[in-house]
């Protein structure tokens, strides 16, 4: 059933913040084989500029994607997340998400389609920090795909 | 930002070196608690067939970490990262035996752009097969 496009344009309020700690950095640049220096060591990260150790540049996916579960879920909306694969993903960076970020996300749905059965759903999260600067913005492109399909990817 | 290489060195057509990406089923579970991502898909073989899939894949957002370190050992700098987007095309197959997949990760400048940013071409391949596509960074450069 192709989802209401009433629902185009329609952000949810900020996200609690979420509080960035060098340990958790750590443990997902550990996780993705990274021994880049800037992601554990606070002199190596300062040397690059950044005040303190910063994170790869997936680590805020894991932010945002939570936020955006409150589009995907909200029962008004009627998505089959049951159905639903990842699609596309972009990052629009300001400046790299570090360790001692408080950081809050504002999801918006920026577009709804409906193709071949499989709805589509492009959901944009805006990441601030403490101070309300912007730090980066997430593109999430997610597929419901047709209930006689079975591939899938996340 | 310090990005360590240098914006007029770089012409469109240079080559990022190759690099090769192994991942295995412990991979991806540590993947999983790092980055909260618990569907069985990507650690439960009987789950990941039950609905389709030809055996436990990899995290799609694994293969994009993996390929933008291309470009950030590189650069250096992570930070020096301006935007980044891929499409999820085919998952990466993660069989239960020694030795699980790889991924296979090439780039090259296919633009230089305003503000000494330059945008990369990633190709993501894992076993003879394109991964990701629409896979590209903007870097901004020293």
């Amino acid at each position: 059933m192709a989802l209401d496009q009433s629902f185009v344009g329609r952000s949810y309020p900020p996200t609690e913040p979420y509080e960035v700690g060098r340990e958790k950095i750590r443990e997902f640049a550990e996780a993705v084989g990274d021994a880049n220096p800037a992601y554990t060591d606070p002199e190596a990260a300062k040397a690059l500029g950044h005040p303190d150790v910063v994170a790869p540049p997936t680590f805020v996916f894991a932010i945002t994607f939570k936020a955006a579960g409150a589009v995907v879920q909200d029962p008004q909306l009627g998505l089959d997340y049951s159905r639903v694969v990842h699609g596309d993903q972009k990052f629009a960076y300001t400046r790299p998400v570090r360790a001692g970020d408080r950081l809050t996300v504002t999801s918006t749905i920026e577009a709804i389609k409906s193709m071949a059965g499989n709805d589509i759903l492009d959901v944009r999260g805006e990441v601030h920090d403490e101070a309300g600067e912007h730090v980066v913005t997430a593109w999430t492109k997610l597929v419901a795909r047709a209930a006689d399909s079975g591939e899938g990817q996340d | 930002m310090t990005a360590k290489i240098a914006y007029d060195e770089v012409e469109v057509g240079t080559e990022l070196p190759v690099r090769s990406f192994p991942v295995t089923r412990a991979t991806l579970v540590q993947y999983a608690g790092a980055s909260g991502d618990f569907n069985p898909i990507h650690w439960n073989e009987k789950f990941a067939k039950g609905v389709g899939l030809p055996d436990v894949i990899a995290h799609g957002m694994f293969t994009m970490a993996e390929a933008i370190r291309v470009v950030t050992d590189w650069t250096g700098d992570p930070g020096a990262v301006v935007e980044y987007g891929v499409r999820f095309t085919k998952p990466v197959v993660v069989p239960n035996d020694d030795q699980g997949a790889v991924i296979e990760v090439g780039g090259k400048v296919a633009a230089k752009l305003d503000d000494n940013t330059v945008r990369v071409d990633l190709v993501v391949t894992s076993g003879g097969q394109k991964v990701l596509g629409m896979s590209r960074a903007v870097v901004r450069l020293a």
